[in-house]
């Protein structure tokens, strides 16, 4: 039992016996499970509940919801109760009604048998596991829920466009040119990457309010299009390809955007795939600059909607845990296929 | 398919050379050393509107006052706008201030950004610690460190209500073990608590990652030449990783410091800042003074609480370059 274990997770620290520090380690990491993976777990079981099963306390893990049956003579599916009596024998019985701490039961099978009439601490909900797609499928429905989603696609889809092309040619021209002016515009890129959103949120509302894109997908889409971190990035990487290839393509008649396009561009792929998923995980995550441009509701994102939802909706937490899943469900898939990539990645570059 | 790929690339060329005649004209016209102009172009444009334009404007507007939006629009009344921030009777009782909420967001900043940072740096240094010893499975457990990074901040508030709402899982499990039932966000404290903890839940993977890195740089050389001298690993933790990590530690301390201080969308989403003001941050004042009320837009009192704010981040960061130069100089 406990060789393969140890196979699994290896002799630790070069000795052949187990201390206290592996122990310990170990004791760590699986503490770091549930508490990194276990909140949003925990959400994903809970977007399965009905209405019922949310309110409950204390809840469960699985979504359970409790068994109702029709009985003849009543209207309504009456919900199955396992009732333990005084002398300790369990009965499977349908609750009529409660009256205060009494509960009022008959046997399904005999519905106009004898009435118990037991205490509610003596009955148990009968429950089976059952998944509330209705959770999920009404806010599409009722909320503008998919239009959050495609307005959430397209600011994404475009920005890392945008970022990718402007950003590469910005790094081209800074790596390859000599030309006045090149270090300035350079190290005031780089200063201003010490410049967050968060410090010019006044002016750059009244820019976007003065240009009258308050309101327009444009104004999410592009302001935030020129990252410097971007064209630091991409530029560190064009460094590295030598210039003795742009001479000889200049040399074959090549004009200066077709050795952009066909030489530098293929050959910085590999930093172009990084800003490209950076770029995507920001658009998508991104909730303060949405917020500031948007305030009409069928132009939100998802992020905006979903913060719009929790204001509304205060109590209808099944709703909001089902919107908070599908917003997650994204980003987590993309990590799940590039988490290699992406882990090393922030590593080398020390970007987020 | 076959048929559409045809498509797909004639299309492609047809656009290259679209570009490629335009251009090659432009070339022609204003000489190929100049075209370096043209690629910067467009990304120095939206550049100088949206974020060197607004450095400036910030200053301008911080100087004016009144409601109207539009800079030409407003009125220019001086410092008063700075004055209306440190008019207070007594600069250690935020109450005596007649911009109380501002001295209020700035202590909660401060106290925030102390907490937070120096708990995320500690447990950072810890899993990046647990994860360069010869761990099994490892890669799997950098990714479940890291995962909640990717969350958006409105994911990460939500789930973490969810979990401390009054009939949630921490209130359940508090009332299995005995204990009384707690309203955790309608209390300062445990409101204060947890913005610390959700923050530290949120970005701790992405320092780990860091000082991951930094930890892997260490040549394995010295430790076996330490190991060869008999030191304990207590002393090669101490003597050698310790010293020799420093230099990161400073980075990830400097950067979420920075971080920490802008604070906003986690936090406003989790607790709208409540209750009271108890877990109002700088930003969230910046944000609820300028722009949150349509009607009481006070843009003026907004940017002057920015270009405070911004000299406190400017003086983090050139203690960071600093810093950088320094250690630099120490390690040859």
């Amino acid at each position: 039992m406990i060789a393969p274990l140890k196979k699994f997770f290896g002799l630790t620290h070069g000795h052949k016996r187990w201390d206290w520090a592996d122990i310990l380690s170990y004791i760590y990491l699986f503490l770091g499970i549930i508490i990194m993976f276990g909140p949003v777990l925990w959400t994903v079981m809970s977007s399965f509940k009905t209405p019922g099963g949310i309110e409950e306390f204390p809840p469960t893990f699985l979504p359970l919801a409790q068994i109702t049956i029709p009985v003849e003579g009543y209207e309504e599916p009456l919900p199955l109760f396992d009732v333990t009596f005084e002398d300790g024998s369990i009965k499977r019985l349908a609750q009529v009604r409660r009256v205060g701490p009494q509960s009022q039961l008959i046997d399904p099978e005999n519905p106009t048998g004898e009435l118990y009439k037991v205490s509610i601490q003596q009955r148990q909900p009968v429950r089976k596991l059952s998944f509330a797609w209705s959770n999920y499928l009404d806010p599409l429905q009722r909320f503008n829920f998919l239009r959050y989603f495609r307005n959430s696609l397209i600011v994404t889809v475009a920005a890392t466009l945008l970022t990718l092309i402007i950003n590469s040619m910005a790094a081209f021209a800074l790596s390859k040119y000599q030309f006045k002016g090149r270090n300035a515009i350079f190290l005031i890129m780089l200063s201003t990457l010490m410049v967050p959103l968060s410090v010019i949120l006044v002016p750059v509302f009244v820019v976007i309010y003065q240009i009258g894109w308050l309101n327009t997908l444009w104004g999410v889409i592009i302001p935030g299009a020129a990252t410097p971190t971007g064209v630091f990035l991409l530029r560190q990487y064009m460094l590295t390809i030598p210039d003795d290839l742009l001479a000889s393509a200049r040399i074959d008649g090549a004009s200066e955007w077709r050795i952009y396009w066909q030489i530098i561009l293929p050959l910085a792929a590999p930093a172009m795939a990084v800003l490209a998923i950076f770029s995507v995980m920001w658009r998508w995550n991104d909730f303060l600059w949405p917020f500031l441009v948007l305030s009409k509701n069928e132009l939100f994102t998802l992020q905006v909607g979903l913060n719009s939802f929790q204001g509304e909706l205060n109590t209808d937490w099944n709703y909001i845990l089902a919107m908070t899943v599908l917003t997650l469900l994204p980003i987590t898939l993309v990590f799940a296929v590039l988490q290699l990539f992406i882990t090393s990645g922030i590593a080398t570059t020390g970007i987020k | 398919m076959n048929l559409f790929s045809k498509f797909l690339s004639r299309l492609s060329e047809a656009l290259i050379g679209f570009f490629d005649v335009f251009f090659s004209r432009l070339q022609g016209l204003i000489g190929l050393k100049n075209m370096a102009y043209i690629f910067v172009l467009p990304n120095l444009l939206i550049f100088s509107v949206f974020i060197l334009l607004p450095v400036f404007l910030n200053f301008y507007i911080s100087f004016t006052g009144g409601t109207n939006i539009l800079p030409q629009d407003r009125l220019f009344v001086g410092l008063s706008n700075y004055q209306q921030i440190f008019d207070c009777d007594d600069f250690f009782k935020t109450s005596t201030c007649s911009e109380d909420i501002f001295w209020r967001a700035v202590a909660n900043t401060a106290k925030f950004s102390i907490f937070q940072v120096s708990l995320m740096v500690l447990f950072s240094v810890m899993t990046a610690l647990v994860l360069n010893s010869k761990v099994g499975a490892r890669a799997f457990f950098r990714s479940v460190f890291f995962y909640p990074v990717l969350l958006s901040p409105v994911v990460v508030a939500l789930v973490w209500r969810w979990i401390l709402q009054r009939n949630g899982l921490l209130n359940a499990i508090l009332m299995d073990l005995g204990l009384d039932r707690i309203v955790w966000l309608s209390e300062s404290n445990w409101a204060f608590f947890w913005i610390i903890f959700i923050t530290i839940w949120a970005h701790m993977g992405f320092y780990t990652l860091i000082l991951l890195a930094g930890l892997q740089a260490i040549p394995a050389s010295l430790y076996e030449a330490s190991n060869i001298d008999g030191a304990s690993r207590w002393q090669a933790f101490w003597h050698i990783t310790l010293p020799m990590l420093m230099p990161t530690m400073l980075v990830v301390l400097i950067l979420s410091l920075i971080r920490a201080v802008q604070t906003f969308d986690e936090v406003f989403i989790f607790t709208r800042g409540g209750p009271g003001s108890a877990t109002t941050l700088m930003v969230q004042y910046i944000y609820e003074t300028g722009l949150a009320d349509l009607a009481t837009r006070r843009f003026g009192l907004a940017s002057a609480a920015s270009v405070i704010l911004g000299i406190a981040l400017l003086i983090f960061t050139l203690i960071q370059l600093s810093l950088g130069r320094n250690s630099e100089n120490t390690s040859g």
